[in-house]
Parts: structure tokens; C-alpha cells; sequence
């Protein structure tokens, strides 16, 4: 059985002009122990789902169909408190931004220990041997549990909310662009860090990121989302070595390379369409060099081949009646 | 090709501390280059390295603590005049911040053109900024005017920031991060329009960042910066193609590329934290991380060693191994 299996998961942002569809029918399954990455544009829709996994969504994100099974266990059927009892002991989730994340006013170690106060019945000594234990994971020395988080640096900030969501040795950590804030050489540690922790503590990763790059190397799957659906969804080196979705490839041509002759790139010309009024069809058409009639006017489903999934009339033709 | 910005050892400290821990953050120290016309410079570095102080002592925004700025062929005094402002504007990196979020898009653009373009009459303003936005692609220009900020993505504010640094017929543009807060598919659209108005219309650009690959992508030369130091500089392609200093390595080695195997030769440890330089001793800044590092690093500044006669390092074993061959 899987750790995670999200089916069918729709989120709605209420809107002026009526409810925009943020995640639509999201299909998911992770292992235990496995690395799944999540990658697309802002709006794309990734941080809400990310938020709809944890059950964190506020007004006016409303979760409007599917299911989340955890262990067996569908969250959204969930009480507030039975929720309350699994969040951070179950799943943690690290922030995108740690400056803001983190408390300005309480010291590295009040924090932590307020999580574990939170969640466990801990005494005072076991608190403070956990926190001290974390910091030391992530390579941070435990004075530093008393130190406020402006003096930290931005690298061992968001370190440290990756101890935080260790404390409770949770079996799944969310982690929505932890490395966006961070210079090369930082984002390259932090990513190693991560992949150290989860080959030794064996816990399962969703890593939401605008940068397809910065995953390239860790990941064991990787979805890519385009406004609110997975496109393509398939082992990172299947997605990197034989992208068929456009979108896909576009992505892959974005960034530039210190490999190779210098060559022009052109990236993906437009923009991604309106979640209240979406076009029909293929939401990504209208952006698509190879688009043809079927995609304007019928949808296409994700079709899974061979493990790799892609949601394109081009690569799963369509016979029209 | 002639010169359009002359930088000789300009430094810049700030004090910093209270009462008891005074001391100085040298930020910039002795860095000196050249920018010509028609080129683009990227200034390369780690948050810390002291790049983004440099271009805001070239926007005027703080004085130098010490050393002189040539501009157009004249020493650029501490107060700038609304000539040189226009002559040399600045796009931030932030586009959610930079822009005033209550007034139409065209607003700033007239306005710019209003107080550096005495030469064109108020009816002509409007063509000429219709025509400025059409230059940076965000057409049709005329639509675009009458939108509000919020309207328009990140990559098109951006792209509204250098229409406006456009409207003062600069001649050279100082981008600080432009890309870094945008998404990865919408950089590469806005590095296209950098080397569409370098190269039709002959501004130079300063582009500051962090990311190597971008930096290939869009600057003739780039200028490695470490710890307010210039550790390396030299034509694009020779510092990709030979990178001789060893933090330029780090940071080719860090660049996360899908399309290379993940380099195992980076030193573990290594947590990527530049140093804060406050009340430095001599000797080389970037030897606590280097993997070269010996004895004289720690006490000598380092010498510059000339690779060749576009490209050198300021490192004592880059200076070694040259002096072997």
C-alpha cells in the first residue's frame, strides 16, 4: 500500500467572477521512503495542492471533490482535532520563506520546543535533547538554539525549519520551494542535506519548485503541472530524457546551459490561461507550437504508459467519432 | 569600442554595530573594471559578494568610501545630476515592488519621458511610448498603457521596468537580479530582451545575479565577485571554458544543470556562506572555503594573474600554476 494517494483532488479559489479552479483532478500516489517533485509556474497551482494534501486550506481556497489517504486514513474526512493529533507527527511542512516563517521574537530553540510542546507530552530535558539533536542534523551547531533567526543566515534559516519538521520523525515532509531565497552553492548543500536525511531517516519528500533544475538530481518522480492539472508525471530522468509533453519541453528549453555552444533559447511565448473561464480543450493550446483542431475543443486525459503519464493528444491520439 | 563606464578601486565600508562591537563591513573593496559600449557585464556573485553595493554606488543611491567612477568620459561627483541619472537608470529586482501600484502603467513611462526628453512634445509622448513598451514586447503598447500594474505578470512588469529605463535614452543600464524573483520559463524571455536592446539599441548593460548560466547566456564579460573582491573576470567564454579561480569552480560545479551528472568533487562540508568582511586582515577572503587553500592565503592578499590579455584571477594558485607552465 501506498503512504499517500490523492485522487481526483479538486480545490476552487472563490473569485469575483465566480470560483477559479486551482487544482482540478489531481491523481497522486507516493511510497514510503520515495522523493516526489513538483514543478510548474507560479499559479500553476502546486502550493495549493501541496496546501490541500495537509488540510491547511483557508477561505477562499474550498476543497471541492476527491480524496487524500494517508496511511489509510482518508484526511479530509477528519475532524479539526483528529487532524490537530497528526499534523507535524504525521506530516510537517517547510515554508517557502523562512524569514517569514520563523518567529522573529522567539528564540531557534522556544520554537522548537513550542512544536513539541504542541504535539508531545515531552519533558522539558527530552525537549531539549530532541531540538538540540535535530539542529545537529542539519548541521547547525546547537548553540544556536539560542540565537533569534535574524541572526542566522538565509541558508541556515531555512535549515533550520528543516530540523523543525524533523522533530516529530514525521513519515512524509512537504517542502514548498525551501531553496528559492538561496544562492547557487547554499541551494546545492540544502539539497544534498535533504537527501542525506531521507536515505538515513527514511521519510517520504514532496518538493514543490518553480526550477526544474534544482531537482534534477534528487527526485525519483516528477509531476509537472500546468494550470491546476498534472501534465506529465513519470520518473525524473523519463520526464528530463524523453519529455512528450510541450509544456514539458518548453520548460527544459527555459533555462540556460554552461554546457555546450551558446545557443538563443525562446522559452514558452504567453501566458497561462484564466482558471475561472478556462478555454476549452487543452488549457495549455493556446501556448502550444504544435497545436491541432482536437486540442481546442476536447481535453485531453492523463494516459499512463509505461509509468510515464502525459496528458497531450499528441502523444495519446484521440479517435473523433 | 569605447569606453562607457570606468570603475577604478572603488571600495565602499558601512559601519555597522553598536556601541561596544563598532566596526567596519567593507562591502566593496578596491574593485575596479571597465564597461564599453554596446556591452553587457555581468557582475557574478553570492548574496554578501557586495555585487548589488556596487550598483548602488553607481546609481548614485550612496557615495563611494573611496576611489572614482568615470561615466561618458567625466568623473562622476557624489551628487548626480537628473542628466546622469537618465543617462545611466537602474531596473530592480523586485517587480512587485518597484512599480507604484495606483497609477496606470503609462503614468510612470510619461512621466519619464516628460523629465528626461525635453526634445518631444506632449503629443509625441504618447507615440514614443507606445513604441518604447513595443521594444521590450509588451504590445500592443497602446492597451498596455492604460492598465494598472496588477494586471500585468511578473515577467511583464519587468519588461515594464526596462521600457521605463529605455525612456531617458540611457546608455547604460544597470539590472540588478531583474530575473531572479521570476519564474525560471518567464527569465529566459526577459534575457532575450537584454540582448535585443544591446544590440539594437547599442545600451550597455551592468547584469548583476547569481545564476552562471544566465550570466553566459546574455554578458560578453563577467566579473566574478567574492567577499567585495573581483576574484575573477575575463570574456564569458573563456571563464566558463577555464574558470581559474577556485570559487569561480564552486560556483560552475553548484549550477544545478539536469543535462550534467551531479558533480561528486564538491568539498561536502562546504554550507555556501560567504563571510561578512568586517574589519578584515589581509590575505585572500575566500581561503576558509578553499579547497587550495595554504599557509600565505590567510595572511597575503593574493596577486592578479593575467591568463590572458581578457581574462584573469586574483588567486596564489592560479598564480602557482601559471608560473610553472
Amino acid at each position: 500500500m501506498s503512504l499517500l494517494d490523492v485522487n481526483d483532488l479538486c480545490v476552487d479559489y472563490a473569485t469575483p467572477n465566480g470560483p477559479a479552479h486551482a487544482v482540478s483532478h489531481v491523481n497522486l500516489s507516493l511510497e514510503a521512503g520515495e522523493f516526489l517533485a513538483i514543478v510548474g509556474e507560479s499559479g500553476c497551482g502546486k502550493t495549493t495542492l501541496l496546501f490541500a494534501i495537509a488540510q491547511l486550506l483557508t477561505y477562499p481556497a474550498a476543497f471541492t471533490g476527491g480524496s487524500v489517504v494517508f496511511n489509510g486514513l482518508d484526511l479530509t474526512s477528519l475532524s479539526p482535532e483528529e487532524l490537530r493529533q497528526r499534523r507535524w507527527r504525521d506530516i510537517s511542512v517547510v515554508m517557502q520563506s523562512a524569514m517569514n516563517a520563523l518567529n522573529p521574537t522567539l528564540s531557534i530553540g522556544e520554537q522548537l520546543a513550542d512544536a513539541c510542546r504542541a504535539h508531545t507530552d515531552w519533558d522539558g530535558e527530552r525537549i531539549a535533547a530532541r531540538s538540540a539533536e535535530v539542529l545537529q542534523m542539519v548541521s547547525i551547531d546547537p548553540v544556536h538554539l539560542a540565537s533569534y533567526a535574524y541572526q542566522l543566515s538565509g541558508g541556515m534559516r531555512q535549515r533550520a525549519m528543516i530540523a523543525m519538521a524533523l522533530l516529530l520523525e514525521p513519515q512524509l515532509v512537504m517542502m514548498d520551494e525551501p531553496t528559492s531565497a538561496l544562492d547557487v552553492v547554499a541551494q546545492r548543500s540544502l539539497m544534498r542535506q535533504v537527501e542525506d536525511l531521507r536515505q538515513r531517516l527514511g521519510f517520504s519528500v514532496i518538493f514543490v519548485t518553480h526550477d526544474m533544475s534544482v531537482v534534477s538530481h534528487f527526485s525519483d518522480r516528477l509531476a509537472v503541472m500546468y494550470a491546476g492539472e498534472v501534465v506529465e508525471l513519470g520518473s525524473t530522468r523519463q520526464v528530463f530524457d524523453q519529455s512528450r509533453h510541450p509544456y514539458t519541453q518548453g520548460l527544459m528549453e527555459a533555462f540556460p546551459s554552461l554546457l555546450g555552444a551558446p545557443r538563443a533559447l525562446t522559452g514558452i511565448a504567453g501566458n497561462p490561461p484564466s482558471l475561472v473561464e478556462p478555454p476549452p480543450g487543452c488549457l495549455f493550446a493556446p501556448r502550444c507550437k504544435y497545436v491541432f483542431e482536437t486540442c481546442r475543443v476536447l481535453a485531453p486525459e492523463l494516459v499512463d504508459r509505461e509509468g510515464h503519464a502525459t496528458r497531450c493528444h499528441l502523444v495519446n491520439p484521440v479517435v473523433v467519432a | 569600442m569605447s569606453e562607457v563606464l570606468g570603475v577604478e578601486e572603488l571600495s565602499r565600508h558601512f559601519r555597522v554595530g553598536g556601541f561596544r562591537s563598532r566596526g567596519t563591513l567593507h562591502a566593496v573593496d578596491d574593485v575596479t573594471f571597465t564597461i564599453a559600449a554596446g556591452e553587457i557585464v555581468a557582475l557574478v556573485g553570492e548574496s554578501g559578494s557586495g555585487k548589488s553595493t556596487i550598483a548602488r554606488v553607481l546609481a548614485g543611491l550612496y557615495p563611494p568610501t573611496s576611489g572614482r567612477i568615470t561615466f561618458e568620459g567625466q568623473v562622476l561627483g557624489t551628487r548626480f545630476t537628473r542628466e546622469t541619472r537618465g543617462r545611466m537608470p537602474m531596473v530592480f529586482q523586485d517587480p512587485f515592488g518597484s512599480i507604484n501600484p495606483v497609477l496606470r502603467v503609462g503614468h510612470g513611462l510619461l512621466r519619464a519621458l516628460k523629465l528626461h526628453r525635453p526634445d518631444i512634445s506632449r503629443d509625441q509622448r504618447v507615440d514614443e511610448a507606445v513604441t518604447l513598451l513595443e521594444k521590450v514586447g509588451l504590445s500592443p503598447g497602446g492597451d498596455v498603457m492604460t492598465r494598472y500594474p496588477h494586471e500585468l505578470s511578473g515577467g511583464q512588469r519587468q519588461r515594464l521596468g526596462f521600457a521605463q529605463a529605455l525612456a531617458s535614452r540611457p546608455s547604460l543600464i544597470l539590472a540588478d537580479e531583474p530575473v531572479s524573483m521570476l519564474d525560471v520559463s518567464i527569465r529566459i524571455g526577459l534575457l532575450n530582451v537584454m540582448k535585443e536592446l544591446r544590440d539594437s539599441e547599442g545600451v550597455s548593460l551592468l547584469y548583476i545575479t547569481h545564476d552562471l548560466a544566465s550570466a553566459r547566456y546574455v554578458a560578453d564579460r563577467m566579473i566574478v565577485l567574492y567577499a567585495g573582491r573581483v576574484a575573477e573576470e575575463g570574456l564569458t567564454e573563456e571563464v566558463i571554458a577555464t574558470p581559474q579561480h577556485p570559487y569561480t569552480q564552486l560556483l560552475m560545479s553548484s549550477a544545478p544543470d539536469p543535462r550534467l551528472p551531479l558533480s561528486e568533487d564538491v568539498e561536502h562540508s562546504d554550507l555556501g556562506e560567504p563571510p561578512k568582511v568586517i574589519d578584515p586582515h589581509a590575505g585572500c577572503r575566500f581561503a576558509p572555503r578553499c579547497p587550495l587553500v595554504r599557509d600565505e592565503c590567510r595572511h597575503v592578499d593574493p596577486p592578479r594573474v593575467d591568463v590572458s590579455a581578457t581574462h584573469h584571477a586574483v588567486c596564489f594558485a592560479v598564480a602557482e600554476s601559471w608560473a610553472s607552465r
